[in-house]
């Protein structure tokens, strides 16, 4: 099992494209054939990312193993260099995760206009992109998987979206097409000013910004800062989201959800902060305070929905200003409980857009209004989404409060070089957040699931959670039970490689 | 006086090439019926031939000069020259059907079209205002004849008569800014040009003279403010002429700013420098913002499709802009930026002429709907599109980045500002880019299509426009090394 080691990544990233080839040449009538290379192709992904996993040492989290590091565009000293720590493995594990369960959950009901080869071989593209982005260890690299993940998004919110698809969608590309080229101009830059002219992200995290001014720093930081937020979402930056998840397929949300807001997220710990600490310092009382605005506002946000499903997308903005706060207060337990609350929210969230999915697939509304009920017409179905909404609001047991606790906990101690006042009083704001938090999910949860079924559906018959639904989100449910009960499986992994990154 | 050392390898593709437009022009004139129809097939032997010796004459790689050095053959030169032939075979392809079909006088449409490409060929050799200018002639006249083509249509008539005056003023300005710098530096030669500027006598009067070189450069170019004839000629003209107008011609422009910027006024220490390089920011943010908000209102493909290489021309004049301050990563940058251009924009005109055989409409809304009733035409179009948006791991992404690269190499402010500005301008891009997209998938189709197969040669060259650009957008580290070659 040696060659794991040197092609375990490469393969685990292209794998899903071989996949996709293979698919675009079957005949659009096979569909069962074509839904069968799909889930074998995600299932062998799935199964190359755990053999990673398995050789992946966990004594040395915080070393790069695995390493391949390829000549490939010389010219501009852009190398195919790729390679795992302890902040990447859980992220690409969670993609490869999430797609099969994606694909799985699709079986049956393909959004309109139906054709699943084009689905499966967008959501398999995708794939690569989000697996090529965790381990990219090149600036170049990194920003060409970044982008790939935008275009089948694009196709998928565009062709298999709701009503206002076609606004949604390219308002989601515009506003992170923007981040990302702001963001290219940034690593250029820093290219060419930084002492040894590289695109590599080890030796750029080593190199900790030396020799650059503080002024251009700020600047360089700034661009990259446009490039990230915009994916996270941040306050002000989040507008494209709630459109985007309203209008995005179930599985769109859940990809959206669960993988792709944690590039950003990703970007800061990964690119942002390590290779530029000196403008991060002076940049994290700005990024903290947008990380709380995103906190209440997307809590205030959900409780002027209609839409299910729009006030789960308002929830992840919210969310997300959690892992934002943990993230700019620059200690290893902040970056800890970053990681975590994505993989936490990556599993809450996507399980809760796959309810609303369900939801509107029995009721044909996402109307919160117009729901009501679950719990007698759908009584498992009414109680997953209870589980999940509980998850979510952090109750201690579960998955969610392991990312918001852990965070608030940061913001009491935040770096040396910080405002110890400033970030308590973050805390304190973002604390005032969770209790939001758990005001608008059990408001949704009322909503939709308690109480009695509306006239209009009190002789409907709803279908209670069918086997796909089961197979697709017992592991989900199962995680989260699981994460929530043995965090530091968890914290274990990230600790040694965030404390390397930070530099320590 | 000693007769001039003519140095026949090197010049033997020009030399192909002139042999074949007389034999076309013989056929046509001599031969019957049965002859002419072999003019299309002559062309592109002809063209295919005078391959030979550039791939003869870049495997031998040494550098030759003639003339005095006003015309060398060097990599650089040979770059262009295989570049050139590229484009006019792919240019071929696209006309063979649309020409054959239109009951138009074959024959001269090739020897005008081949014509023009010796004039390209000649382009890339020169060293020499002399030999630039001449070269720039030889480009501009047959094509002028070309964009009037369709003579039964106005639009084709109007699209012709523009270019002729636009071009005929562009070329009066230029020759009178080429006059002015001969008068300050004695010198038509660019190489002695560059040493006469570093410490001119008339600094003011170099500067209004480059100025003015540089106007007329810009017209070729189409570059704003001296773009307006470009919609109008590019909508009039036949479809395969504006793809040519648009890359080929295009990039002999592009050519000769490179040669002139890089040997003659490229140096940043000669008072000379700062006034081109202004012009040349200037010319740049202007054609990039301009041409792409220009773009975003069209509803006509073609004409679409000017705004855009208007605004694409805007990036492939950052670098330029640079040049002064980084030299190598600038005419890397323009080099790359051509090459990948030709390729993506060629494969867009030819998806345009395999659609209009179909749907008979140029309009963008006559797109609805082709993912669903012709989804490779679509596929294929969607990534020209998207290349063109610089969308990766297609290979406008390298060229964009390329330009990126260079401007920031200069370490300036002007630099980055541009960079800056460039960035902005590849977002407002892409939303006209992606309108065409969104209409071929989220539409529903609209009106009625014939079911005519597309043609082999259009086939063929959508494939190859799209080859090119997939493979250099995946990896672009082979095609990189082209720009490596210059040597100034």
């Amino acid at each position: 099992m040696d060659w794991i080691n040197h092609w375990g990544l490469s393969l685990a990233v292209f794998l899903p494209l071989v996949g996709m080839g293979i698919l675009l040449m079957i005949p659009k009538a096979e569909e069962s054939s074509i839904k069968a290379t799909a889930l074998v192709t995600s299932l062998l992904t799935l199964a190359v990312a755990v053999a990673v996993a398995a050789k992946f040492d966990y004594d040395h989290t915080g070393r790069l193993q695995q390493q391949v590091n390829k000549p490939w565009i010389d010219v501009i000293h852009s190398r195919y260099h790729i390679g795992i720590d302890g902040v990447s493995l859980p992220l690409f594990l969670l993609s490869a995760f999430i797609v099969v369960l994606c694909i799985v959950y699709s079986w049956d009901h393909f959004p309109e206009p139906h054709n699943p080869k084009a689905f499966l071989a967008l959501i398999l593209l995708l794939e690569t992109g989000m697996m090529g982005t965790f381990v990219a260890q090149d600036l170049i690299l990194f920003f060409i998987f970044f982008e790939v993940v935008l275009l089948p998004m694009f196709f998928m919110i565009g062709v298999w979206g709701g009503p206002n698809r076609e606004y949604a969608s390219i308002k989601f590309f515009l506003f992170t097409l923007f981040g990302s080229a702001m963001m290219l101009v940034s690593f250029v830059a820093l290219f060419f000013l930084s002492k040894i002219h590289t695109f590599d992200m080890v030796v750029l995290s080593k190199l900790h910004g030396a020799g650059i001014a503080h002024s251009t720093e700020l600047l360089v930081f700034a661009g990259m800062f446009l490039g990230f937020a915009i994916k996270v979402p941040m306050f002000p930056f989040h507008t494209w989201l709630p459109d985007a998840h309203t209008e995005a397929p179930t599985v769109g949300s859940v990809i959206l959800a669960a993988v792709l807001l944690k590039l950003g997220t990703y970007g800061f710990i990964r690119i942002a902060m390590p290779m530029l600490p000196g403008a991060a310092r002076s940049w994290a009382p700005w990024i903290g305070l947008l990380a709380v605005i995103g906190i209440i506002y997307g809590a205030l946000g959900c409780l002027a929905q209609k839409d299910m499903k729009r006030l789960i997308a308002f929830s992840s903005v919210a969310h997300m200003g959690f892992v934002m706060l943990a993230i700019s207060t620059r200690t290893s337990f902040g970056y800890n409980a970053a990681v975590f609350g994505m993989v936490a929210h990556g599993l809450i969230t996507g399980m809760l857009f796959f309810l609303a999915g369900s939801v509107q697939e029995r009721y044909h509304t996402r109307e919160m209004s117009r729901l009501g009920g679950l719990l007698t017409q759908a009584p498992r179905m009414g109680w997953l989404l209870g589980f999940c909404a509980m998850a979510s609001l952090g109750l201690p047991g579960l998955a969610g409060f392991w990312g918001e606790f852990p965070s608030l906990l940061a913001a009491y101690n935040p770096a040396h070089g910080q405002s110890d006042a400033l970030f308590r009083t973050y805390m304190v704001v973002a604390a005032v957040g969770t209790v939001l938090a758990a005001g608008y999910l059990l408001w949704m949860l009322q909503k939709v699931a308690f109480g009695t079924p509306k006239d209009e559906f009190a002789n409907a018959h709803i279908h209670d959670v069918h086997p796909p639904e089961w197979i697709a989100w017992a592991p989900l449910l199962a995680l989260i039970v699981v994460l929530g009960l043995f965090p530091n499986l968890l914290f274990k992994v990230t600790d040694g490689a965030v404390t390397k990154l930070l530099g320590v | 006086m000693s007769t001039p050392v003519v140095d026949y390898h090197a010049l033997a593709p020009e030399i192909i090439l002139t042999a074949t437009i007389v034999i076309v022009l013989l056929v046509d004139v001599f031969g019957g019926n049965r002859e002419r129809v072999l003019a299309p097939r002559l062309a592109s032997i002809g063209v295919l031939a005078a391959f030979i010796p550039v791939i003869t004459l870049a495997i031998d790689g040494a550098d030759r000069s003639m003339f005095g050095g006003a015309y060398v053959v060097d990599n650089y030169a040979l770059a262009f020259k295989g570049f050139f032939l590229a484009v006019t075979y792919l240019t071929l392809l696209l006309s063979f059907d649309y020409i054959g079909d239109g009951d138009y006088y074959q024959g001269e449409y090739y020897v005008l079209l081949l014509t023009s490409v010796l004039g390209l060929m000649t382009m890339a050799s020169a060293r020499d205002l002399i030999t630039i200018f001449v070269s720039l002639e030889t480009i501009s006249i047959p094509t002028f004849v070309l964009a009037g083509w369709r003579k039964h249509d106005t639009k084709s008539n109007e699209a012709a008569i523009k270019y002729y005056l636009i071009g005929v003023m562009s070329s009066g300005v230029m020759l009178y800014g080429m006059s002015l710098i001969y008068g300050v530096t004695n010198a038509t030669k660019l190489a002695e040009i560059a040493q006469a500027v570093v410490h001119p006598e008339h600094a003011a009067l170099l500067a209004v003279a480059t100025f003015l070189t540089l106007v007329g450069f810009a017209f070729k170019v189409s570059a704003v403010p001296f773009h307006f004839w470009v919609p109008d000629t590019y909508e009039g003209a036949p479809t395969p002429v504006t793809a040519f107008l648009s890359v080929a011609s295009k990039a002999g422009g592009f050519v000769a700013i490179l040669t002139v910027v890089a040997v003659a006024f490229g140096n940043p220490h000669s008072p000379a420098w700062s006034s081109v390089q202004w012009t040349l920011w200037v010319l740049a943010a202007a054609s990039m913002t301009l041409g792409n908000l220009t773009a975003l209102r069209q509803t006509n493909m073609v004409r679409m499709l000017a705004y855009s290489s208007i605004a694409q021309g805007g990036f492939m004049l950052v670098p330029l802009a640079v040049a002064g301050d980084a030299p190598r990563s600038a005419i890397q940058a323009v080099v790359v930026y051509l090459l990948i251009y030709g390729a993506m924009n060629l494969g867009a005109f030819a998806v345009v002429i395999a659609v209009a055989r179909k749907t008979g409409s140029g309009e963008i809304a006559s797109y609805a709907g082709l993912g669903q009733t012709d989804p490779i035409l679509a596929i294929i179009m969607t990534g020209f599109l998207l290349s063109l948006a610089g969308i990766p791991p297609l290979a406008g992404w390298f060229a964009k980045f390329m330009m990126f690269r260079a401007a920031l190499d200069a370490g300036t402010t002007a630099g980055t500002t541009l960079a800056v500005i460039a960035a902005v301008n590849s977002v407002i891009a892409f939303f006209y880019y992606a309108a065409v997209v969104r209409k071929m998938w989220f539409h529903a189709p609209v009106g009625e299509r014939a079911q005519l197969p597309t043609p082999a040669a259009l086939t063929m060259a959508m494939s190859i426009s799209a080859a090119i650009v997939v493979v250099i957008g995946v990896y672009p580290q082979f095609f990189a090394r082209i720009g490596e070659l210059a040597k100034f």
